[in-house]
């Protein structure tokens, strides 16, 4: 699979693909998509990424352990569910806030970062075993 | 402020032993065993805080009178309104008795710690864990609220699983400190079951509320249940036979916790749950049966063991056992006049049997040996100890003016009356007390009278902090005693009258003139001596008899582990046999007869005008659908493994394809993805974990899988056909179709399920997704060289991911 052609182009499915996964991800509260499916993309690019360029590359490029990345999603989740015990209601219930950007209103709420826990947690896993699975093939 | 008036004082003393223990290692690491000086300071504060009840006070409800003149404190704050559940604590006579004992001591025993465990590396963790267990026997004794009530009770579980497991390189240490957690923390589980009954019958949480409801819960149908499940763990905590083992073992602990977990403190949790239940749950035919039985079964079986003993903290624990049976028993006869008995015993022996534990552990600390044959004539060398081990031991046999005396005297003079009940009573009382005359003056006067022998070490006095605590201890048994009048009315009077749960007068006397209490003592006293000065006979005889029976609840808790052992390992090699292929054939034979048998016992198969009508298909949907077909063609013709795997994928797509043609394209998408990566991980499985190439089966074998998943098929089809010939019931979708974005600002209602309505599943599943990951991430750094069977297992591994996933 290591043909030069695949080589040449996956740096731009990759690049592409965390795009969308991050698009599918965002509108996820509206349109089809949400964190589980943005995550599963991003794990497939950081798979494609390391079928192409080696599993070092992928692993410079995170920075940081697929685990660590998944176990700070779920860190994101649970804090997500905090805030509302602020204002009285149980943990978990969403707050929602808009705030206006470059003139463009933007919803922000506290689903969005549980949402974004989720997407984290399943990049983590699920890139994590691919990466671990392809670094068994190099040696 | 210290004092009641405010409850910020209180919250504070029930929090001071926990921040002692959190700052206890550094205090260590500063101050070294002087640490105890300081962290001293929290107990210190927490008696100070007690003795304001002492006195009427101002309180935010008004003037409060006195506890010795009825008062009752009563604090609360709210912890899980919800369920009615508060961090509610009660000081009443007895809470307030408990709480003065177990900081007292507690003071005493940090300081003996300090002399004790000198230059022990991890003396610092000793502190934590001894003020952890300190706070959490505050917190069962002053807790209001039964749900506060057990974890405080499973606290004090756990610190004294710590505290005896403290030498945790010794096996024995942490065989005793598994099986006091085994057997404390079971029990605890009954007691939770007990309280939940409780509550549920009397609709509160609060043990002042149940109460008031007594009569009707001792004539409910729960009463039985209820008391039995308490009982479990009165009886588990208070080491009652056939429960005491554990006790005994536990004197592997460091002597500081002996002295005062299982002396003064902890064992009396038991003892004290049954006289605060006294009024809720006492005074019936079942309660007055079964609590004198046991107690004094325990009573007698712990004292003649006690005589059997060489080991003077062995012989101080099963002392200790039988005075429990003692307290159990007279608090089971709900009578008046035998309960002031055993409150005056609580308070004795709480104060002589710290002090004595206390002193056997100086003996062991300056002598190196506390084995009762090795040890005598230290009495010069030690002249301090020696004085406060004689005055416990006085107190201990019962001998005036001491406390010890005024409690032996007022349980005669309760229990002696001509009835069968009260002879049996009484006779078990007169014995048991005499053989623990003989084991006290044994452990006071064995060690420091008679001819001086060599010991490991060169005995000399200990430093204060070691004859501090044993020595104010003893000291308070004889002034308890001496002030017999004062005692009654400031200790005994509002104690008696919380267990009896109604106000009473008590008036103590230290000679009330020859009546039939004192020639009880006096045949107690007798025997007692008999059996001190034919010691070594009698010890002979019991062990000889002992070796005769072989058989011990010890052993027999040995024997029920390791039958639960066999019986576990067992069943998991029946059902964890380690053949991937097994499982899997179970697990899809079974949802085979899952679908099939129900369908086929209740007729609900869909009958065949039922079918869906599929004239109306368009042709890219039948396309779909044979693309479907295709792949299953593929799977089934592939020659080696991986071709399956790819064709597979096929018909996964075609399916996604399916899911998108028919409106669902959040399900659709993530199946293209979830598809995806199975077929990708799937595959680098296969090509690099040297797994066989080819489907290896036979024939038959094949022709078996293939029939439990056309089963499967056919079961599911089936399913799925019936339930969609009912009308189909829209309520669910509706709501969410109307609710979705007015409360949840979202329209993607899939979605707005999965991270709103239901976010507290999805943490809950990436959690599941995060660990199963982790999991097999470890397997697949397992080297395949070394253990190639287990190359199979992780294809089972991620079998959870996808499941989680989906």
């Amino acid at each position: 699979m290591n043909t030069v052609i695949f080589r040449a182009i996956a740096p731009y499915i990759t690049t592409l693909m965390v795009l969308f996964s991050i698009f599918i991800l965002l509108r996820g509260h509206n349109e089809p998509g949400g964190g589980f499916i943005g995550g599963l993309i991003a794990a497939s690019a950081l798979a494609i990424y390391g079928i192409s360029n080696g599993v070092p590359a992928v692993r410079r490029a995170i920075w940081a352990h697929p685990i660590h990345i998944a176990a700070f999603g779920l860190f994101v989740s649970g804090l997500s569910g905090l805030p509302s015990m602020l204002v009285d209601a149980p943990f978990l219930t969403g707050l929602w806030g808009t705030v206006y950007l470059f003139g463009v209103e933007l919803k922000i709420s506290t689903i969005l970062f549980f949402d974004i826990g989720v997407y984290l947690v399943v990049l983590g896993t699920i890139g994590g075993i691919a990466l671990a699975l392809e670094e068994r093939t190099d040696n | 402020m210290i004092g009641p008036d405010s409850p910020a004082g209180f919250y504070l003393a029930l929090a001071a032993p926990f921040i002692a223990a959190a700052i206890a290692p550094f205090a260590h690491k500063w101050l070294g065993h002087r640490a105890a000086w300081l962290l001293a300071l929290a107990p210190a504060f927490i008696v100070l805080h007690f003795l304001g009840y002492m006195v009427p006070t101002e309180t935010v409800d008004g003037v409060l009178p006195s506890v010795a003149e009825g008062g009752r404190y009563l604090f609360t704050l709210p912890w899980v309104p919800s369920l009615g559940i508060g961090a509610n604590f009660y000081v009443d006579g007895l809470a307030h008795t408990f709480a003065l004992l177990i900081s007292g001591i507690g003071f005493f025993i940090v300081l003996y710690a300090g002399g004790y465990l000198k230059g022990h590396e991890h003396l610092g963790r000793f502190f934590s864990f001894i003020l952890l267990f300190m706070g959490s026997m505050l917190g069962v004794v002053l807790a209001d609220d039964v749900i506060m009530l057990f974890v405080y009770w499973e606290l004090t579980s756990i610190t004294s699983f710590l505290l005896i497991g403290f030498n945790h390189k010794a096996e024995r240490s942490r065989r005793a400190a598994i099986q006091a957690l085994i057997v404390t923390a079971g029990g605890g589980l009954a007691l939770l079951a007990g309280l939940l009954l409780m509550a549920a019958y009397t609709d509160t949480f609060s043990l002042s509320e149940m109460a008031t409801m007594a009569p009707a819960i001792k004539a409910s149908v729960l009463y039985v249940p209820i008391l039995l499940l308490v009982l479990g763990g009165a009886f588990t905590k208070s080491a009652q036979f056939p429960f005491h083992f554990w006790l005994p073992n536990a004197m592997e602990a460091p002597t500081p916790v002996s002295a005062y977990l299982h002396s003064a403190t902890m064992v009396k949790a038991g003892v004290y749950l049954l006289m605060r239940l006294n009024p809720t749950l006492g005074d019936t035919v079942l309660w007055s049966t079964i609590l004198p039985i046991f107690g004094c079964v325990t009573l007698l079986v712990g004292a003649i063991l006690a005589l059997r003993q060489t080991d003077l903290k062995l012989m101080l624990a099963y002392t200790t056992v039988a005075s429990l049976g003692l307290l159990v028993a007279l608090t089971g006869t709900s009578d008046e006049a035998i309960i002031k008995g055993a409150a005056l015993y609580l308070v004795a022996h709480a104060l002589f049997k710290a002090a004595l534990f206390m002193v056997a552990g100086t003996i062991d600390h300056e002598a190196g040996t506390r084995d009762l044959t090795k040890l005598g004539g230290l009495r010069a060398a030690m002249p301090i100890t020696a004085a406060a081990a004689l005055l416990a031991a006085l107190s201990m046999g019962g001998l005036p003016p001491f406390i010890g005396f005024l409690a032996k005297e007022y349980m005669y003079k309760g229990a002696a009356y001509p009835d069968l009940q009260s002879i049996l009573l009484t006779t078990s009382l007169v014995l048991g007390n005499a053989m623990m005359f003989a084991a006290g003056f044994a452990v006071a006067l064995r060690p420091f009278y008679g001819q001086k022998k060599e010991t490991p070490k060169n005995a000399h006095e200990g430093p204060l902090m070691l004859w501090a605590g044993p020595v104010t201890l003893a000291s308070l048994s004889l002034i308890g005693g001496l002030l017999a009048a004062t005692t009654g009315d400031v200790v005994i009077q509002p104690l008696l009258s919380a267990i009896l749960g109604e106000d009473v007068s008590v008036h103590l006397h230290l000679w009330e003139g020859f009546n039939i209490a004192v020639a009880l003592s006096l045949v107690t006293i007798a025997i007692g001596t008999t059996l001190y000065l034919f010691l070594d006979q009698v010890r002979g005889a019991i062990a000889r008899v002992l070796d005769f029976i072989g058989w011990g609840p010890d052993k027999g808790f040995d024997q029920a582990l390791a039958g639960l052992v066999s019986i576990c390992y067992g069943l998991t090699r029946r059902i964890q046999f380690g053949r991937m292929e097994g499982y899997m054939t179970i697990t899809f034979a079974l949802v085979a007869v899952a679908l099939i048998v129900p369908m086929t016992i209740y007729g609900e198969w869909p009958s065949i005008n039922e079918l869906p009508d599929v004239s109306d298909a368009t042709f890219y949907e039948l396309a779909v659908v044979f693309i479907a077909l295709i792949g299953i063609a593929a799977v089934l013709t592939a020659s080696n493994r991986l071709t399956a795997i790819v064709s597979l994928g096929i018909q996964g797509f075609a399916v996604a394809l399916i899911f998108m043609l028919f409106g669902a394209p959040d399900l659709s998408f993530t199946q293209f993805m979830v598809e995806t990566l199975s077929v990708v991980i799937l595959a680098l499985v296969m090509t690099r974990m040297a797994l066989f190439k080819r489907d290896h089966r036979s024939f038959w074998q094949s022709m078996m899988d293939g029939a439990i998943a056309v089963a499967c098929g056919v079961g599911l089809t089936g399913l799925l056909l019936s339930v969609l010939s009912h009308p189909f019931d829209s309520r669910l979708s509706q709501f969410f179709t109307e609710h979705s974005y007015p409360i949840a600002q979202g329209r993607n209602i899939v979605n707005v399920i999965i991270v709103d309505y239901r976010g507290l599943d999805t943490l809950g599943e990436i959690g599941v997704v995060l660990i199963a990951g982790l999991a097999i991430l470890a397997l697949v750094r397992l080297k395949p060289k070394t253990k190639k069977p287990d190359t199979t297992d992780e294809a089972a591994a991620q079998q959870p991911v996808r499941e989680a996933a989906e």
